[in-house]
């Protein structure tokens, strides 16, 4: 007899408006199991996943829990049915809290008849048993917007939790979380699976996959590739099956394309906030790739976002060039030659319903405007130039850029800022959420740039990029910079050490409260 | 066959509103014919050319998520500051006795006087709105109270009459006899905003703003800046209109103008201008005031009773945004 499966997804397929998003796809999930989804960008396992949750339709195929057909009509319903999903882009309400997120829609009721209230003892009581059980410490009456992501994360996973659900489903969970967090999200799947629930784990982390997963299915261009047991395949056969053909290596050839000329002094940095960055001091020489790793909270992003103008800052002097410079703004950062890919694609990065063109030309335009007037057959140059060499995968450059990838999106937001032509590139996260083959094209990109005698920062979490990208690493830790290693030295432990200096536990409370500038 | 079907209904959810009206101004044709008479349409015409002036300023607001309440209340303050002006010499009433008899220049000096100052309160909306963060709606509902008081206090809510032929010259005269002024001007506006919105960064950067601020920030986008100059061409463009509406009317009152932000409001979005932000275009704008325009005056030549009319207008304003909502909402 055929082993009976916790879920079953058979032959299936869904099309958008011109586009095929996944064709006749298999996916069997064993009990007790977890499942590992894996694939490009733009493979579709969102997609599949949204199809199993209720929020898109199905055109074709099937869905089996425990052997019995079920349609999934909405997200209420797939609850109902035991399935659970925490979102790749968390979904919370910030101004609520955090009991009331986990029990959004689904609120304990006092009954007088026909009137309902909300049980908030009840619900507290339960969110707080919850949170316990993810090891999650929180006063379940704390506005969830004073959370971290991070923590907003585990909140989101408590929740699955809390819903008893027989098959929840991970979407990118650990993009966001310390090591400890992620620590504590395998401690609680460890859990989950020896209580019979099954999990649908999508990551890019191959390590992850390996330490978590039991089987293995690989999609790739909404197509169905395969299904392995995790044991059977070889992560090199893992990226193969992915991309489609034989990658060779992961970084682009390394070479020191480093002069002794200094690009950008940072001096004596200082956050107005005191739980962020504070005393921060580097150099940036021409031609270098400078690497910030530490930990989630370790401000480096803010101190990035105080150079380029983002944030304000009570002390510190930010030199260019050998000349002093006063950067209150974004603008101001540009017109010093600095350039900024942010960490939030979505958030401060792309602008969703206007098209690749203008994304692309959006902070260059006064460089091609004269009395006012935009010349638009210089953009268009410019643009259709940028669009062929980062090799962007978009029908015209009318197309809206939310509806390419995020590999293509992240090209088109560098593409903006090359069309700037800045002598500092910042490039915060700059391959999060993004497939293999874009990843090592924007590596490709990156030396590119230092070999024309720019220079790059690159703030990463992912510690093989940080060390296979950089020229020297800048360490930093609860707000401090903690060490620096040059590329020839530098190991993850190394690294590592550096970025706990402090105890960040004790901070961890704490750095969630810090404001962004208003 | 199928295809064929769901284009069809692409179509219709894209151009419902003006399909329906369409067909309404045929049937209304047919009913009764003077509607489709040469003096109709150039009614419907000259009216439909100030309020697009009014619907150009306005949508440069609704295009960076913003709005502007005020834009009705400083289009009376306008028609009534170029009216108090403008009076004949000989005028028995006259808002300024003393007010000496300039030559035809003066009608010029007017419209700069008014434009100037509706332009302080576009400024005011615009900084409010800026750099102290209020939100657009309430920061213009505020300064359409103001406005209101402010043209209260001047007029003294008396209403003002015997414009100089030259101030009324304005709307009612043609070039050559034949094109109106009012036609021309609005024209000329029309080509002025096409231009703006999509040649100078100052467009690029409203539609940036629309379609995420904070990228555009990131991106370095003068985000203030720009919508300071948003909300202070739309003073200026509410200005020319009320000037415009004063000299059409040949006279004015504290109440001219009341509640035309939200027609013009209404019109943006029949014509596709996005309440979401970063869409928009000013031919949109034209179709929707023209849509708008025709609508009403189908109800009247078709005989609907004046307060039934205000019925049909607010069912198809909602119907105009929930098709338009349609156009955005992801795909399931």
């Amino acid at each position: 007899m055929a082993e009976q499966y916790r879920l079953e997804m058979v032959g299936v397929s869904k099309s958008f408006p011109g586009v095929k998003a996944l064709d006749k796809i298999n996916l069997k999930v064993r009990p007790g199991t977890v499942h590992a989804l894996m694939g490009e960008n733009g493979a579709g396992k969102s997609t599949l996943m949204k199809c199993l949750f209720g929020i898109y339709n199905m055109d074709e195929g099937d869905v089996f829990i425990d052997g019995n057909k079920v349609d999934i009509a909405n997200p209420d319903d797939a609850l109902n049915k035991g399935l659970a999903m925490v979102h790749q882009e968390l979904q919370p309400v910030p101004a609520r809290s955090i009991a009331e997120n986990m029990y959004l829609g689904r609120y304990p009721l006092i009954k007088f008849g026909p009137l309902k209230i909300v049980d908030h003892k009840v619900m507290n009581a339960e969110a707080e048993k919850w949170l316990k059980d993810v090891k999650m410490e929180f006063n379940p009456k704390a506005k969830l917007g004073t959370l971290s992501i991070g923590q907003m994360q585990s909140v989101e996973i408590a929740k699955a939790v809390s819903q008893n659900a027989k098959i929840v489903i991970l979407d990118e969970p650990t993009s966001s979380l310390t090591d400890n967090e992620v620590e504590a999200l395998f401690r609680i799947i460890r859990d989950l699976k020896s209580r019979g629930v099954s999990m649908i784990y999508i990551s890019h982390k191959m390590a992850e996959i390996r330490q978590i997963a039991d089987d293995i299915t690989i999609m790739r261009d909404g197509t169905y590739v395969g299904s392995w047991q995790v044991k059977d395949i070889t992560d090199e056969n893992i990226v193969k099956q992915m991309v489609g053909r034989e990658l060779g290596n992961v970084y682009p050839p390394k070479d020191d394309y480093r002069t002794d000329e200094v690009l950008l002094k940072v001096n004596q940095l200082c956050s107005i906030h005191e739980r962020s960055f504070q005393d921060c001091s580097f150099e940036l020489r021409r031609g270098e790739i400078l690497g910030f790793g530490g930990l989630v909270g370790a401000q480096r992003t803010e101190l990035m976002e105080a150079i380029f103008g983002m944030r304000n800052i009570v002390s510190g002097e930010i030199e260019i060039l050998g000349k002093r410079v006063n950067i209150k703004h974004p603008q101001d950062a540009i017109y010093n030659s600095v350039g900024m890919i942010t960490e939030d694609r979505r958030g401060n990065g792309i602008f969703g319903c206007l098209s690749i063109a203008d994304n692309t030309a959006i902070s260059s335009y006064r460089n091609y405007t004269k009395t006012m007037v935009i010349n638009s057959k210089k953009v268009d140059e410019v643009v259709k130039d940028s669009i062929s060499r980062l090799s962007i995968k978009t029908p015209s450059d009318k197309t809206q850029i939310q509806s390419l990838s995020g590999g293509n999106q992240q090209k088109v937001i560098i593409a903006r800022w090359l069309a700037n032509n800045p002598d500092v590139l910042i490039m915060d996260e700059p391959t999060r959420g993004i497939d293999v083959g874009a990843k090592f094209e924007i590596y490709q990109i990156m030396v590119d740039l230092v070999k024309q005698g720019k220079s790059i920062i690159m703030i990463s979490s992912e510690m093989p990029e940080l060390i296979g990208m950089s020229n020297r690493i800048i360490v930093m830790c609860s707000g401090r910079i903690t060490g620096e290693v040059e590329n020839e030295e530098a190991t993850q432990e190394k690294i590592m050490e550096f970025a706990t200096k402090f105890d960040i536990n004790d901070k961890i409370g704490e750095s969630s409260k810090q404001e962004v500038k208003s | 066959m199928t295809a064929k079907k769901i284009n069809m209904k692409d179509f219709l959810i894209n151009n419902g509103i003006i399909v329906v009206l369409i067909l309404l101004a045929i049937f209304t044709a047919i009913k009764q014919p003077s509607f489709g008479s040469f003096d109709n349409l150039k009614n419907i015409a000259l009216n439909v050319a100030p309020r697009f002036i009014i619907a150009c300023g306005i949508s440069g607001c609704l295009i960076t998520r913003g709005t502007d309440l005020s834009a009705g209340r400083i289009v009376g303050l306008s028609a009534c500051l170029a009216g108090t002006l403008l009076q004949k010499p000989g005028y028995s009433g006259k808002f300024f006795p003393n007010l000496p008899d300039f030559g035809i220049w003066w009608v010029f000096v007017v419209l700069l006087i008014c434009i100037g100052v509706c332009a302080i309160f576009g400024l005011i909306n615009g900084l409010v709105i800026s750099y102290l963060k209020v939100p657009a709606f309430i920061g213009t509902l505020g300064m359409q109270l103001i406005v209101y008081g402010a043209c209260l206090v001047y007029t003294n809510a008396t209403p003002i009459g015997g414009y100089r032929p030259a101030y009324t010259v304005v709307a009612k005269g043609r070039l050559f006899g034949v094109i109106p002024y009012l036609f021309l001007i609005a024209l000329a506006i029309g080509l002025i905003i096409w231009f703006v919105y999509n040649k100078t960064p100052h467009g690029k950067y409203m539609y940036a703003i629309g379609g995420n601020e904070q990228a555009a920030e990131v991106s370095g986008v003068n985000t203030n800046k720009t919508k300071i100059i948003i909300y202070v061409t739309a003073a200026v463009l509410y200005a020319l209109g009320g000037f415009l509406v004063g000299a059409k009317s040949g006279g004015s009152s504290v109440n001219m103008g009341m509640g035309w932000e939200l027609e013009a409001i209404a019109a943006c979005t029949i014509g596709g201008v996005s309440v979401n932000g970063g869409i928009g275009k000013v031919s949109g704008v034209l179709i929707g005031v023209l849509v708008f325009e025709i609508l009403k005056t189908c109800l009247q030549y078709l005989g609907v009773d004046t307060n039934y009319q205000y019925i049909a207008q607010g069912i198809v304003i909602v119907v105009a945004i929930a098709l338009d909502i349609r156009k955005y909402i992801a795909k399931k």
